[in-house]
């Protein structure tokens, strides 16, 4: 079985596919990120379904995305010969679009032998609604594979002979130099389908790929350190991004283990508002202002139909998502059942997505935007809600449902809210509102924080009032200008975290209970570390190093997961992860101001 | 002959018969989308195709209405039942004669003897347009019985 690690992401910003360093697609949801999975093999690889296309002999591997692109490219060296397999998403602009028809969704995988022979081997086996549905597949001839999947098309066409099998097709072929071979899958619900023909159409639809993905990447305005990884970074957030919407989910995968072989297994294809503040600034900070703006528009618009009050997470058009629900016939990512889809954390009492939502409007003002009648009072409605309710417990970032508690961290997000508020109150963005309410709550909530959030016989701020387990999620307390990085207390509860929650220099637990239900180390608290280092917390030496090992903890494409096994190096849990490639952002983003105010200090 | 009950009835028929089949397109019923079919006649452009077709679809159902009332007129009868029959020969003429011919004028659509070329991409419909959804001829029947119905029902109340 591969290891999360070995998997490479492909998309077109509607959905994305995960391909294995073996050549098998493994996971793949048509038409959607949350709709029901074509290919669940990651999950159960007997059941789940998936197209692999690989040499018959053992072969070495390696692979690597198009400069600036997310097309992969999988190098397969056998002793007889080597070939290339070029997976991707065709993606055009839309003025490209206008002179050719276009499938509603297509994946394009092209084998090409680059030296001497070998012979492959592609099984195609899809296994429609989370391989709850039989797939009868018809030979069409010339027309290719057919899939009626109620009212879904889903057609595989190829020079290539299938045999139908039981389950699935299969064909063999052996390739020499300079032969190629393509594969196109599409999906369609709307008729009369598009079946895209194979051969010089492919070359071309690849090359407008590769010039889009690197017109998109050439964007990047950033010009700092760990440049590459910055952007392999964006690049597979923007993977996550529907653009219909301009929404981003938190993870491509549902039920990926955060410890392997325990239930620690949800559902990620979904839009949690905590991740918001975090993704407007990465976005910024990399001048993709035409996506942040999207995605500040997508929170305003999706929030309002639970005004004033607002829910954990939403789906990729904003509207409420169902309770999870198991599907017991997938074993799970090595055995770890149960598999879930749908989320239940969306009835959840969270007071830190008020923080979120208001810093990430706040971003989008500090980028020159304006805020129109509705949104002003949208905002305020939202700091009315935080006054009425912030003495209330609640189930913090990590949404924890036993027992509800007075997170320090919800709090701080509670005086984030209205600090913001108050500070586009000054800047002239509310018009007509008097801030003494806002004022007055957010002394009374620092007043409690600085209280009741820290314990002096631990000498660190904790998890919880008047607690003493120890939570990563505190090195975000100096990125919202609550306390300086520098400050007295913030370094000694960063003593006390790296004391307790660090197995391995740069990698952190989010919590002590975390480390007893054996999850790995959160990648997010990672970079969350080296932002506290960058920003004054340590020296600019210490914030590199710690850069530095998070880094060799992503796969060799330059992905992360959730979190990493502290003890193998392994990716654990949901795969991508929006929330640590937006961390390495943010990082890299405050370690180049640091090294920016250095080198202006050194002249 | 009465010119406006035919221009009013005929337009309020073809939209009821376009509405019936987009909604069996989105009830799951089928996948056949008639005005991206028949726009995609003049532009490559998926949105863009909608809107042409829509129009030719309007201007297809003008002029198949003008038959209907011409069979009105001849036999000097309108009723709802008539129109109805008229509806289920019309469907079934679409069906079995006037969709299967698309892959010989449709300028984009591949036919299942020659598969998809650089030009001709769009799925050929196949016996019955069963290729859009198994249920398409239950649609298409449905949709052109009640065009027939409309027409038949009213067309003499137009006449005052």
């Amino acid at each position: 079985m591969e290891k999360i690690q070995d998997y490479a992401i492909i998309g077109n910003g509607r959905t994305a596919a995960l391909v294995s360093r073996g050549g098998s697609i493994d996971w793949l949801c048509w038409p959607r990120y949350d709709s029901p999975s074509l290919f669940a093999g990651i999950l159960d690889s007997e059941v789940g379904g998936s197209w692999k296309i690989a040499p018959l002999k053992p072969a070495e591997i390696k692979r690597q995305y198009i400069e600036g692109t997310n097309v992969l490219q999988t190098r397969f060296s056998t002793d007889s010969g080597v070939i290339i397999i070029t997976d991707f998403m065709p993606a055009f602009s839309e003025k490209d679009r206008e002179h050719s028809l276009q499938p509603e969704q297509e994946i394009v995988r092209r084998v090409e032998c680059v030296q001497g022979e070998v012979e492959i081997q592609v099984v195609f086996d899809p296994r429609p609604n989370y391989a709850r549905d039989k797939a009868v597949i018809q030979d069409e001839k010339l027309l290719g594979l057919r899939l009626e999947i109620g009212r879904q098309l889903i057609t595989l066409r190829s020079d290539v002979k299938f045999t139908l099998k039981e389950k699935g097709a299969w064909a063999q072929i052996k390739l020499k130099a300079n032969q190629t071979l393509d594969l196109s899958l599409t999906f369609t619900d709307e008729g009369p389908a598009v079946l895209p023909p194979l051969g010089d159409p492919i070359s071309r639809k690849l090359a407008l790929t590769i010039d889009w993905w690197q017109e998109w990447s050439n964007k990047v305005t950033y010009n700092g350190p760990y440049r590459a990884q910055v952007i392999r970074s964006a690049l597979a957030l923007k993977l996550l991004g529907f653009a219909p919407s301009g929404t981003f989910i938190a993870a491509l995968t549902t039920s990926l283990p955060e410890c392997v072989g325990g239930k620690l297994n949800w559902d990620y294809r979904f839009c949690w508002l905590r991740d918001a503040a975090f993704t407007v600034r990465a976005l910024f900070g990399l001048g993709y202002k035409e996506e942040a703006e999207a995605f500040v528009s997508w929170l305003l618009h999706s929030t309002r139909l639970t005004l004033p009050k607002l829910i954990v997470l939403y789906d990729i058009y904003g509207e409420d998502i169902d309770n999870d629900v198991e599907l017991p016939h997938l074993k799970g990512y090595k055995g770890s059942a149960p598999v879930r889809i749908g989320n239940g954390v969306r009835t959840f009492f969270e007071l830190d997505i008020y923080g979120e939502v208001i810093e990430g409007v706040a971003h989008l003002v500090h980028a020159g935007g304006t805020l129109d009648h509705e949104t002003q009072k949208m905002l305020c409605g939202f700091g009315e809600y935080v006054c009425k309710n912030w003495q209330k417990p609640d189930t913090g970032i990590w949404e924890r449902m036993h027992p509800l508690k007075h997170y320090t961290h919800s709090k701080l997000m509670c005086w984030v809210a209205l600090d913001r508020l108050i500070e586009l109150q000054n800047r002239g963005q509310l018009k007509n509102k008097s801030n003494d309410t806002f004022v007055e709550h957010r002394r009374l909530i620092r007043k409690e924080i600085e209280e009741k959030g820290w314990n002096s016989k631990l000498q660190s701020y904790t998890q919880a009032f008047d607690g003493e387990e120890l939570d990563s999620v505190i090195f975000a307390m100096p990125l919202y200008g609550f306390d300086g990085p520098t400050s007295m207390r913030m370094q000694q509860t960063l003593q006390r975290i790296k004391e307790k929650l660090s197995p391995k220099p740069s990698l952190f637990y989010r919590f002590e209970k975390s480390i007893q239900e054996g999850e790995g180390t959160f990648g997010l608290c990672s970079f969350w570390y080296a932002e506290f280092l960058a920003r004054g917390g340590g020296s600019l030496q210490e914030a590199h190093q710690a850069f530095n090992q998070i880094l060799p903890y992503a796969n060799d494409l330059g992905l992360f997961s959730e979190e990493i096994d502290p003890n193998s190096g392994d990716a654990l849990g949901n795969f991508p992860q929006a929330f640590t490639h937006v961390g390495l952002i943010n990082a890299a983003l405050s370690l180049a101001e640091r090294e920016k105010k250095e080198n202006k200090g050194s002249i | 002959m009465n010119w406006s009950g035919w221009l009013l009835l005929g337009f309020l028929s073809t939209l009821v018969l376009t509405t019936i089949l987009s909604a069996s397109q989105g009830l799951g019923l089928t996948r056949m989308n008639i005005p991206y079919m028949l726009g995609t006649m003049f532009t490559p452009n998926r949105d863009r195709a909608k809107i042409i077709g829509i129009f030719f679809h309007i201007i297809n159902g003008w002029i198949f209405s003008l038959i209907y009332i011409l069979t009105f007129e001849v036999f000097d009868i309108a009723t709802w039942w008539l129109g109805g029959i008229l509806g289920f020969i019309h469907g079934m003429f679409v069906l079995m004669v006037g969709i299967p011919a698309l892959p010989g004028i449709h300028p984009r659509m591949a036919s299942e003897q020659q598969g998809p070329t650089v030009v001709r991409q769009l799925e050929p419909p196949g016996f019955m347009a069963l290729h859009y959804g198994i249920r398409t001829p239950i649609s298409v029947i449905i949709a052109h019985v009640v065009f027939g119905c409309i027409l038949g029902g009213f067309y003499f109340l137009t006449k005052g």
